[in-house]
């Protein structure tokens, strides 16, 4: 992975209160284009990569929209996740591991268990309240702006649910998709000798 | 009771981490928690001798009848007091046993607390799955002390040896109590004695215990496991294989004998396979020459006459049963421990080794003699008086009273010669043998042998306290005229005879050795037990090798045929039954259905005839999207949505995999032959399901009430206005929950099975670098050890090892 460190990374006083400015507070904290080529051997289609980029937190939108909007409306954890999944597909499928790298810092295996996670704590949770597993309590808080809130607990089991498939799907990234480009390349690598 | 157990399970937790501070002195507080057992138990002996069990329970799972009962009564009592009391004598032992610096000490303290405790609930326990779970936990301790840390082909061997027969017993004995359980109508043993059930099924279960018995027990055919696992120390030995473990299956038909005993599936076998048991091994101890292996085979022959006593259920039977697992469990574990301090000193326990002990170790050889002469039956010591009440329970009567009678005589008179065999192998004076060296043993070694060897003495002088020990546990049984007490002298009788002539014929077996082994003859191959349990493994092996070879076939085509073809006939079989076919028959329900069912079909269609791998993906595609089109018209958004998604991805998926393949499907040769067939079963499954949906759709009378009241509930209770969410993350959560889990599963074996295939194959090492000198020798020598491991371990395979 030969990435062009971001901006980020250089910025020595990012931390200090002075960094951020208020003249620099838009300044891009990531590469707008790799200015490498990552993948040898696969055309590089720079306006596919830029639309992927454009849609991207668009789509990541929609996937949240679709799980909140699960209890009430067609959706759900399970479509939200893979909506989300594929938006990471749309990235992948433009650049390569290193798009995806980009956005995703974080290892698949560790999604889906942080997702497995939160589906059994929810499961559990009711058992320290003296109900049954499973069982879900309604809330119906009224909050500024948005106005009267109906809030199920089953909507943190949704959220599990949803990270485990973004997780499942980010894995099969990880290992169909960059796995199989690693052993092409090995390939050619042998064949060239 | 459930205390102590649960003591003896903690400690062996805290025993391992205490083994780095305190070395072998670890086994000294492992004995701590039987010996406090054998103290509180005694305490407790009195109500519970005079017919006061007493139960403790703790609720596992109650609404199904699920509980771990345990009930302390006077057999268990007695179990107890033998189990705990060689246990903490043992553990003693074992610390001046083992040699300074041998590794391991930590986890073999800790498996024999686990074992303890585990024998401890299997002699208490009054619940039959109870009692099966404490049954397994003493197997898998056999197999790991046995097995040691696994460096040793021959110890690895006997450990699974051990394991394999025992665990087939324990799995009979599982089904043998699920049985009898059902026909009692309860899991308390204590119930299931108290009222037996009868009929064909509880003659089935008989068996199937005596099978669990006979293999926790070492009789034959099952009996070459015990033999074998002398490989393990001394102690343990002298613990799991003389006096508690093997004494399992003793217990197990003491404890039902009294339900079970004038029952012929029952009795028959018990006897025929103990006497002949009794006999044989005997036979097989006189012709050992290791001390231990002959102490292993005189096990099993005394397990054969224990066999014999407990399993009539007779009440003097009984009482000599109760006197001879004491009167065993005493002078075998002398003997094994007395064995055990001789190969320490001096590096051997071959008896044409061993030459002249005698007079260098006096103590210990006493000792031996005192334990022998227990085993012989000499008075006035406990076997004495156990072997008295056998011969006088088999001394009334008919025929088979008589046969049993003699059976016992002559399994007496070769104890009695092994007993002299053993005695003279190991402390004799062998001539034309140099006396062998010995180290003078330390004291903490020769005492806890010397205990057992003088509680036998102590057991059959002071008969009143042997008889309040073991008259209760054959309390209930029927007696059969006057009830015989348990005492030293009887007076001249029947059994007084036997026993002088079990003495003396066992003096002249001894002398007649020779002409013994000559008349013994050799058995044919087939039946020495030995073989047929290879014959048994490596026939299962093979089984498995055909079975897979023909069954995992690697051919997708092969597998995809065999579950569509299940799908068909199994599903068809269900059609076959009968299903009504559906009255209000239309075509469709919304026009727009047509066309998009005619495009999924010309998608479908087109698939075949793709050239290219990437059309047919695509086209696959095609057929998903058209089926959630069909569930959009049909008003499923839901699920609509979903298909769409997953129709995405999987076409995602199918593109990176694709990139590994060749662009254009493989044709001709095997793949063109077989093509008509597989087309066949393909077009006969499709229609078989077209078929089957419609009719099964129809099976359906009435809107169903689940569906109603999901849809009632789902705003009041799960506070959510979309029923397929309401139904996902609340009324179903639990199947949502289990459905994530097995994607994860799945997901993570996927990844895992991907990044296998991937890792770098091995290069092979390069010889010696001269940057690491010292590394690549250790390496090299590490796969040559494993490779004469295994030539050893061919070679004894192909010995056709026999005991």
């Amino acid at each position: 992975m030969t990435r062009q460190a971001g901006p980020r990374a250089t910025e020595p006083d990012a931390s200090e209160p002075d960094a951020t400015a208020w003249r620099d507070w838009d300044t891009p904290r990531d590469s707008w284009l790799r200015t490498d080529d990552a993948r040898p051997g696969w055309k590089r289609s720079v306006l596919l990569e830029v639309v992927a980029r454009v849609l991207f937190p668009t789509v990541l939108a929609l996937s949240l929209y679709l799980l909140f909007a699960g209890h009430h409306d067609t959706g759900g954890g399970f479509t939200g996740g893979l909506v989300a999944g594929l938006a990471f597909v749309l990235r992948y499928v433009a650049g390569g591991p290193a798009e995806l790298s980009a956005v995703v810092r974080i290892r698949p295996p560790v999604v889906v268990g942080i997702g497995l996670t939160i589906a059994a704590a929810v499961a559990i949770a009711p058992l320290a309240f003296g109900t049954e597993p499973l069982t879900a309590a309604v809330a119906e808080p009224v909050v500024p702006v948005l106005g009267k809130l109906k809030l199920a607990t089953s909507l943190l089991l949704d959220i599990g649910v949803y990270l485990l498939v973004v997780g499942v799907v980010l894995d099969l990234l990880r290992t169909l998709g960059a796995g199989i480009e690693h052993q092409r390349a090995r390939d050619r690598a042998e064949e060239e000798g | 009771m459930l205390l102590a157990i649960a003591v003896h399970l903690v400690l062996a937790a805290v025993l391992l981490p205490l083994a780095r501070r305190l070395g072998r002195w670890v086994f000294v507080i492992a004995a701590l928690s039987p010996a406090v057992t054998l103290g509180w138990v005694l305490t407790r002996a009195g109500p519970v001798l005079s017919g006061e069990a007493w139960s403790e329970s703790i609720g596992w799972a109650p609404r199904i009848g699920l509980e771990g009962a345990l009930r302390l009564d006077a057999l268990g009592l007695l179990m107890t007091v033998l189990v705990t009391g060689i246990g903490a004598l043992v553990l003693v032992y074992y610390a001046y046993y083992v040699k300074p610096g041998e590794g391991g000490v930590g986890s073999t303290a800790a498996l024999l607390s686990v074992f303890s405790g585990a024998m401890l609930g299997l002699v208490v326990a009054d619940d039959v799955f109870t009692l099966y779970i404490f049954w397994e936990l003493t197997t898998l301790c056999s197999f790991l002390l046995v097995g040691g840390n696994g460096s040793r082909a021959e110890a690895r061997r006997a450990s699974v040896q051990a394991l394999l027969v025992t665990v087939l017993g324990g799995l009979a004995l599982l089904l043998g109590f699920v049985l009898l359980a059902d026909a009692a109508g309860t899991y308390r043993v204590s119930e299931i004695v108290a009222n037996p059930p009868s009929g064909p099924s509880v003659n089935v279960a008989l068996i199937l215990l005596l099978v669990g018995a006979f293999t926790k027990s070492a009789q034959v055919p099952f009996h070459p496991w015990l033999p074998g696992a002398m490989v393990a120390p001394a102690p343990v030995s002298a613990y799991l294989h003389a006096a508690a473990m093997v004494k399992a299956g003793i217990y197990l038909l003491a404890r039902f004998a009294p339900a079970f005993g004038d029952v012929p599936a029952w009795w028959v076998p018990a006897v025929l396979i103990g006497g002949w048991s009794m006999i044989f091994a005997g036979y097989r101890a006189l012709l050992a020459t290791d001390l231990k292996e002959l102490l292993a085979y005189g096990t099993v022959s005394q397990l054969g006459m224990l066999t014999v006593l407990v399993a009539v259920g007779e009440r003097t039977a009984a009482l000599a049963g109760g006197a001879m697992l004491l009167a065993h469990g005493l002078f075998k574990s002398a003997l094994f421990l007395a064995a055990g301090v001789l190969d320490r000193q001096t590096g051997s326990r071959d008896i044409r080794e061993l030459s002249g002990l005698g007079r260098r170790m006096p103590v210990l050889a006493s000792g031996c003699v005192l334990a022998v002469a227990s085993m012989a039956g000499l008075p006035p010591l406990l076997g004495f008086v156990g072997k008295e009440a056998a011969f006088e329970a088999f001394a009334p009567g008919s025929v088979v009273d008589v046969l049993i009678l003699a059976g016992l005589v002559i399994g007496s008179m070769i104890t009695v010669a092994y007993g002299i065999r053993f005695l003279w192998g190991a402390f004799g004076t062998k001539r034309g043998q140099p006396a062998t060296e010995v180290r003078a043993p330390p004291a903490g070694l020769l005492l806890p042998a010397m205990i057992p060897a003088l509680a036998g003495a102590v057991f059959g002088a002071a008969t009143p306290l042997t008889a309040a020990l073991v008259e209760p546990t054959a309390r209930g049984l029927p007696a059969g005229g006057e009830p015989y007490h348990v005492a030293l002298w009887h007076g001249f009788g029947l059994p007084v005879v036997a026993s002088v002539l079990a003495i003396t014929g066992g003096f002249a077996v001894f002398r007649a050795q020779p002409l013994v082994r000559r008349l013994g003859g050799r058995l044919p191959g087939a039946l020495h037990a030995q073989h047929g349990y290879q014959r048994v493994v490596t026939g299962l092996d093979d089984l498995a090798h055909r079975v897979t070879g023909r069954v995992q076939v690697g051919s997708l085509p092969g597998y995809l045929s065999v579950i569509l073809l299940s799908v068909v006939l199994v599903s068809g079989a269900g059609l076959a039954s009968g299903v009504p076919l559906p009255d209000d028959w239309r075509w469709w329900d919304n026009p727009l259905q047509v066309p998009l069912a005619l495009f999924v079909l010309v998608a479908a269609g087109s698939v075949i005839s793709a050239r290219r791998r990437f059309t047919a993906v695509l086209l696959t595609g095609v057929v998903g999207y058209g089926i959630g089109a069909l569930f959009v018209v049909d008003g499923a958004p839901d699920l609509a949505l979903a298909q769409f998604l997953v129709e995405s991805l999987v076409l995602v998926v199918f593109v990176f995999v694709l990139r590994r393949f060749p662009a254009h499907f493989t044709h001709g040769g095997p793949v063109r032959a077989l093509r008509w067939r597989n087309a066949a079963i393909a077009s006969g499954a499709g229609a078989f399901v077209a078929v089957a949906s419609v009719l099964y759709s129809a099976a359906r009378r009435h809107a169903p009430v689940a569906s109603r009241e999901y849809a009632a509930r789902a705003e009041p209770e799960a506070g959510a206005t979309n029923v397929v969410e309401a139904i996902l993350v609340d009324f179903r959560a639990l199947d949502t929950v289990g459905e994530i889990a097995v994607l994860a599963i799945a997901a993570t074996g996927a990844a895992s099975l991907i990044l296998a295939a991937q890792r770098e194959p091995r290069q092979p090492e390069p010889e010696v670098e001269t940057t690491s000198g010292a590394e690549p020798p250790a390496e090299a020598s590490a796969p040559s050890a494993s490779e004469n491991e295994v030539a050893e371990e061919e070679a004894a395979e192909q010995e056709g090892v026999s005991p």
